[in-house]
């Protein structure tokens, strides 16, 4: 597998993956995009706002591709990461993998999202009109 | 002994840096500054999780923390 593409980036520009995850070897690109949903539990989102620690981010987001790449014959993966203040229908994640076959990129895409989600250092505050919460700290 | 706060263990705290040199007792595994943690800070309690980062690696309760490690709070993450 090549080596992967994994970044913590201001501004998540979607138009570069289809070029990033493409390869001569790759029949399949399967790509997850996460964005800013305008409402959580029917209360309207303002913003959402992510930090990060982002040396310990990094890190685990290249195991996390490490392992997928033991997981799947992978030929590509990009793992990309948006920090700051992001507005509802703006890009904040982009996970995808390249390969011979569908089935490998279909299921790694899915693996590294879900692992992302767990596993890496990155936390969001969702904004409301009159109140922010930090998301999953509390039961 | 230096400690980065994120997220809403930032907020609990007031600070994104924590020093506990000052301390007469520091706590010297990861449990120990977790139970420190609780113990100041009851909040901290209440989250759905709490993780310690040592050198930018997780660590589990019994490692021992090194004066120049960098030891980092880490809330239950939500990227995504």
């Amino acid at each position: 597998m090549e080596k992967p593409i994994i970044e913590i980036v201001d501004i998540i520009d979607t138009s570069l993956v289809y070029g990033e995850l493409s390869h001569a070897g790759s029949g399949g690109i399967c790509v997850f995009v996460g964005a800013v949903r305008e409402f959580t539990n029917k209360e309207e989102v303002v913003s959402l706002e992510f930090e990060t620690y982002a040396k310990m981010a990094i890190k685990e987001m290249k195991k996390i591709a490490a392992e997928a790449s033991d997981k799947w014959e992978l030929n590509k993966i990009v793992i990309r990461h948006a920090i700051g203040v992001k507005s509802v229908q703006e890009p904040v994640v982009v996970v995808g993998a390249s390969s011979a076959h569908r089935n490998d990129c279909f299921e790694a895409c899915r693996f590294l999202i879900d692992t992302l989600k767990e596993r890496v250092p990155i936390w969001k505050k969702e904004i409301f009109k009159n109140k922010s919460v930090w998301v999953s700290a509390h039961p | 002994m230096e400690i980065l706060l994120f997220g809403i263990a930032k907020d609990i705290v007031g600070s994104a840096q924590m020093d506990l040199s000052e301390l007469k007792s520091r706590p010297s595994s990861v449990g120990e500054l977790k139970d420190f943690l609780c113990d100041s800070f009851p909040e901290f309690g209440r989250l759905s999780s709490l993780a310690v980062a040592v050198n930018s690696e997780y660590a589990e309760d019994a490692a021992v923390l090194e004066v120049g490690d960098e030891i980092a709070i880490i809330p239950p993450v939500s990227g995504g």
